[in-house]
Parts: structure tokens; sequence; C-alpha cells
């Protein structure tokens, strides 16, 4: 029992990583009708704000190290710690943080600038010139990364308060259940941003035309709506999620240039699970895929079948294709 | 369209006979432009041979696959275990890289064809990763994992030790006695693009290829007039996926080893890249796409900032600076960039690829010639009104 709520709370973090990108990708699918190949780099550019932010909090100075006397000896102190001593290091302790609140407005500005630049001349074309076309962008974009952060990873650092694990299972009378509070906080931040964007789709005009455009377009431009303008902003929405998605996970994965291609596939295939267009599917699927990922990497399991961890999810997406084309939710 | 209507067996043959001396001259004019050594004209005719193939499903039927990297790998895999168990004769390993990677290509072809457009899609590249990661991972008895598959001096070879063949120094791969390697082993891929282009050629003349264009162009309609299009498509994936199979053996071939990381998805990617850059859908477009992006990756990547200075070393030292500074991320490692603008490039303003790019240019010669032609025929015209 404790091994398999282990392993469902394993997987609950990762899946909410491949819903908040699928969600983004059904956004885009559902609103423009573009299949987007360059939303993982989006998720990608969201994790290298976080690492600017560090950079740029921890610009540092070279500082005559006082506690060693017998030879003159200097450390790398930040400007921050330096001017403001406590202040200064509680604010790049808590850099994940606040690279959340620069990255809103710089991934919207970097999504819309796509979709003017870019997707705007690509809805009338073919799918596959729509998957060629943002590939390319996803090569230029990660190429851009490489070579000015270069190509290791960057790791970073959670906030302090939240660095360590929380046994959990304690809480509900299980033994040995031990989860680190930053995946807990990457759960709780997944589900309050899919809330938000699905709050935002019902309960709000805009959310509700954005909705009627996505069952007809046509009709609800004769109305004298421009759709056209709210779907360029569902695009810029579905961009900052992808960048969020990508600032809050750094402290799980430190952050490479390919890491948004490593996650595109398998949010590709979440989406395809879930049923092209449809966003509920996308975010069930989003966590099941995650949650069936982290119990295939069981060793029981692995010794039954084994290098099913390394398959499980393409494999249901096979299966699924195969027997439920238009996906677990998808309408035909 | 036009070209296989228009075409006649004749201009067929004149067609032929003008690659393959393009091919087999490649060492000459190879030369000229910095490219006349044999381990890059080997990547030119493979890759091209790559190429060729994918574009006979995706050129001709329009079905966009990302998992041909799998096909490539499989026939690499084939290869080397050819080498290390049978013989190190080329021929038969090529042969039975083929003969493996269709049936493979026949399985997968088999269940992700059911779907079409973007499921199809993810069909294949779910294929390819599934095939990549057991290939790093559960199957490494087989391709040896991280380390890829070498061939060993120690390796039984069962036909060689029958025929008394014996190896000294590392093994390479033979044709007969001799080793394919260097020109021998260019000329050896040579033969083998020449009869690759040929095949193809023959399908793009074929009513099979006629086929193949008018599911491409209107799927429904074909189903309508009572026209069963799966057999047609599942055979146009798997010539494409032994031609993959050859490529990917003659990697092999050239260079003994095999690694997973051939199948990986990006790879699949590339393929697509040479396919798009020199024209879907034509002839010789894949070739040029394949040499193209070969020949940039083997210049701009060997280009880095010393060789830049001094290709500019004649201007004046502040602009050549500039230069440097403005050029240097596009070259060197960053050639992926270069790739990857470039690529974009052609998809928005030329989806057509390098090839289209020809055909508009020579068109609007055409048409200037045309142009001043009958305006003179009205002008005859008028005079005699």
């Amino acid at each position: 029992m404790e091994a398999v709520l282990l392993q469902v709370l394993n997987g609950l973090d990762k899946g909410g990583a491949y819903a908040l990108i699928a969600l983004g990708l059904t956004l885009v699918f559902g609103t423009l009708g573009v299949v987007n190949f360059a939303h993982g780099a989006l998720f990608m550019l969201g994790a290298f704000v976080a690492v600017s932010v560090q950079k740029i909090l921890t610009i540092s100075s070279k500082v005559r190290d006082e506690s060693v006397t017998f030879f003159e000896a200097y450390k790398e102190t930040p400007y921050l710690e330096i001017w403001w001593g406590d202040t200064g290091r509680a604010i790049i302790d808590y850099s994940v943080p606040i690279s959340l609140l620069i990255a809103i407005p710089i991934m919207l500005l970097i999504g819309l600038l796509m979709e003017r630049g870019l997707i705007k001349y690509f809805y009338k074309r073919e799918h596959a010139d729509q998957i060629l076309v943002t590939f390319g962008l996803a090569i230029v974009i990660q190429e851009i990364i490489k070579a000015n952060f270069g190509a290791n990873p960057i790791p970073q650092a959670a906030p302090e308060i939240v660095a360590g694990s929380a046994d959990i299972g304690s809480l509900f009378g299980f033994e040995g259940i031990v989860y680190p509070w930053w995946r807990m906080m990457y759960l709780l931040f997944s589900l309050s941003i899919i809330g938000g964007v699905f709050a935002f789709l019902h309960f709000t005009t805009f959310g509700m035309v954005v909705r009627a455009g996505m069952h007809d377009r046509e009709t609800v431009g004769l109305l004298g709506i421009n759709i056209q303008r709210r779907f360029t902003i569902v695009f810029g929405i579905a961009a900052v999620v992808a960048g969020l998605a990508g600032v809050m996970y750094t402290p799980i994965l430190p952050p490479d240039y390919h890491m948004g291609m490593d996650f595109l596939v398998l949010s590709f295939v979440v989406v395809v699970v879930g049923g092209m267009g449809s966003l509920g599917g996308a975010v069930a699927a989003g966590f099941l895929l995650g949650i069936l990922q982290s119990f295939s990497s069981m060793t029981e399991v692995k010794a039954v079948i084994p290098g099913i961890d390394q398959i499980i999810i393409y494999l249901i997406a096979v299966v699924i294709l195969l027997f439920r084309p238009r996906g677990l939710l998808g309408k035909d | 369209m036009k070209s296989i209507v228009l075409s006649t067996k004749k201009r067929d043959y004149t067609t032929l006979l003008v690659f393959a001396v393009i091919v087999f001259t490649a060492p000459l004019w190879g030369k000229i432009i910095g490219a006349g050594y044999p381990d890059l004209l080997q990547k030119f005719a493979i890759f091209g041979l790559f190429a060729i193939g994918y574009n006979i499903l995706f050129g001709l039927t329009g079905y966009l696959s990302f998992g041909h990297a799998a096909f490539l790998g499989v026939g690499s895999y084939v290869t080397v275990w050819s080498f290390k168990l049978l013989t190190m004769n080329a021929i038969p390993a090529v042969l039975l890289a083929i003969v493996f990677s269709g049936v493979f290509a026949l399985l997968i072809g088999f269940l992700s064809l059911r779907r079409s457009g973007i499921y199809f899609s993810i069909l294949t590249l779910a294929f390819a990763q599934m095939s990549y990661n057991l290939a790093y991972s559960v199957l490494t008895p087989i391709t040896n994992g991280e380390t890829g598959l070498r061939v060993l001096t120690s390796d039984p070879r069962v036909v060689d030790t029958a025929l008394g063949y014996t190896i000294e120094g590392s093994p390479l791969a033979t044709l007969f006695g001799t080793t394919l390697t260097g020109y021998p082993g260019f000329y050896f891929c040579a033969v083998v693009l020449v009869l690759g282009f040929w095949l193809s050629l023959k399908i793009f003349r074929s009513p099979f290829g006629m086929k193949l264009v008018a599911i491409k162009t209107n799927q429904t309609r074909m189903e309508y007039t009572g026209f069963n299009h799966r057999p047609y498509l599942l055979c146009a994936f798997v010539i494409s996926g032994m031609y993959a199979g050859l490529a990917g053996g003659l990697l092999a071939v050239v260079d003994p080893l095999a690694g997973a990381e051939r199948m990986q998805w990006t790879a699949s990617g590339e393929v697509v890249l040479m396919t798009i850059l020199g024209g879907v859908g034509t002839l010789f477009g894949p070739i040029i796409g394949a040499a193209t992006i070969k020949y940039f990756e083997n210049i701009f990547s060997g280009i880095g900032d010393t060789a830049l200075a001094e290709i500019f070393s004649f201007l004046p030292d502040a602009v050549s600076n500039l230069l440097i500074t403005i050029i240097s991320p596009f070259v060197g490692s960053g050639w992926h960039l270069t790739l990857g603008i470039l690529f974009m490039l052609i998809i928005i303003f030329l989806p057509g690829g390098m090839s289209q790019g020809f055909q508009k240019i020579a068109d609007k010669i055409k048409q200037k010639n045309k142009k001043s032609s009958t305006s003179e025929v009205k002008l005859e015209k008028d005079g005699i009104a």
C-alpha cells in the first residue's frame, strides 16, 4: 500500500508538468488549429528565465574574506548580499518564485511575438507544414539558448524553507512516505494553474467567446467579434502556462537546452492520448501517464516486464490511437 | 505531376545516365567545393539514399513519418551483426539489413497506417522512440547499449572461417577482397545510390507511383471510386523503410559500428529536413537536400573563429572583427542554428524546397524570353492588320 501511494505521488508532479504543457498545446490546437512543435521550447525558455534571474540576482563582486587571517583570501559575494545583508540573501534564496513573476510578462511577450510573427501565416497551411516550421523554430530557439548558456544542465535551488522532504505519510498513518516539499508545491501549482485556466475559460466573458470560437469560429466572427485577437491572446496564455511550468520545474530537473524537446514528444503523446482539442482530456491524460510512468519504473514491475518503464507512455499512445483514435475524452 | 505524364523512356535513361555521371565523378567536382574526400562523399551518398526512400513515402503519399530513423538503426545493427556472425563481406550484410528493416517496417507500417495526418506522425514517432529507448536499455545484449555495437577480431564469422579467410588488424567491411574504406567505400555507396535512384525513378513513373500521388491528392475520392488504398500505402511505407535500412547498413559498412543514437527522433527529423530542403516529391530534391545539409554540416561546423579571421584577413581589422562577431554564432558548433533558420525560411517561402526555387528561376527566365517573343508576334500581327 505504501509503495503504491508513493508511486502515485511520484507520478503526480511529472504528470503535472505533462498536463501543463499538454494543456497549452491543446489550447493552441483548439483555437488556432495549429500543431505547435515549438511548445516544448516555450517550456524550456521558461526554465531559462529562472536561470537568468538567478544569474542576475547573484552578480557578485570579490570581497576580502575576513575569516581567513594568515593570507589574503577573497570570496565571491553577491551585490545584493553586500547591500542588504540578510534581506539580499533571502531574495536570492527565493529566486525561483521571483522568476515566476518575471516570467509572466516575458513569456506573454514571446508568445504574442511568435503568434504574430510566424504562426499567423500558417493557419491555412497543412498540419505537416505547421509541424515542420515550428520544429525549425524549436531548433533555432534551442540553439540560441545553447549558445548563451552552454550545453550543460544548470541546477537551480528551491527556496530553503521548502528544500527538504515532508514525511507526509505519518499524517495519514502510513509509514515511510517521504515526499519532497517542492514536488508537492509543483503539484499544487499545476493544479491551481489548470484550475485558473479552466475558470478563465468558463467564468469570464472572454473565455466564453473563446470557447464559442473553438466551436464555430465563423459564426462568432459573423457576430462582429474579433475572434482572431482573442485567439492570439490565448496563444500568449498558452505560452505563459508552458513558461511557468518550466520555471517551477527547474529545482526538480536542472534545465538544459534540450529539455524542451524531451518534454515536447511526451506532451504530444499526452495530447493525443487525451484527445486532440479536448482540454480535460489533456489534463487527465497528463496525470494518468505521469502516474503510469512512475508505476512502471517500480522494480517489481520491471522484473515482470523488462524495459516497460522506457516505453510505457508510447505503448499506451499506440494502443489508444489504434483502438480509440479520438483519444480518451476526445469528441468526434 | 506534369513530369510523370510527359516523361519518356528515353528521357528517363538520359536522366539516369546524367545522374550516374554526376555521382561517379563526385571526387572530381567535390574537390572544387572542398568536399573531395571519401568520408564526406560517402555521407552524401548514404543520406541521399535515405532521403530518396523517405521521399517515396512522404513525397508521393504525403504521410509525414517521424520515425524513419528506427529503420536506419535496425539496418545498422543487422549489418554489424552480419559482420560479427557471418562474414565481413558487405553484400550479404546489406541484403540482410534491407530484409530486416523491411520486416520491421511492415510491422510498424501495418499499425501506423491505420491512422492518417498528425495521428500517423505521432504513431510513427511513438514506435521509433520505443525502439530507441529499448535499444538503450533492455536490448543491450543485442545493441550493446550506450557503448554501441562494434565488430571485434574475436567474433566467430562462420562463413569467413569456413572459407579460410582471416582478419589482420581491426576488422573492416570488404567486397570480395577489397577493403571498403576510403574511395572504394564511396564507390560501393555510389553504385548503391545509383541503383536506388533508378528504382525510385521507376516507382515515380509506374502506375503504382501514380496511385500514391492520387492518394496524396484526394484520398476520399480514391476511396469513393472503390479503391483500397491501404496496400499501396503499406507498400510505399515498407519500400521507404527498406531504403532507410539500406542507408543504415551502408553507414555500418563504411564504419563498422552501430549506436542507438541513430534511432533518436531528431535523426528522423533530419531526414525530413533533407527531403523538404531539397524538394518534396521531386526526383532529385531529396539528394540535393541531403548533400546540402551534410556539406554545410561539415564545412560550417569546421569553421571556428580563427578560420573566420583568416577568411576576412584581407579586410580592415575593425570590419573583420565586426563580421566575425556577427557570423561566429552561426558557424562552428552553432551550425544547427543556421540549419534551423534556413529550414524555416524554406518552409515559409519555398514549401517546394530548393527544386521549386530552381524551377521558379527557370520559369522566370523562360517567361521573359516568351514575353519578348510574343510581343514581337503581336507587333507583326498588328502590322498585318
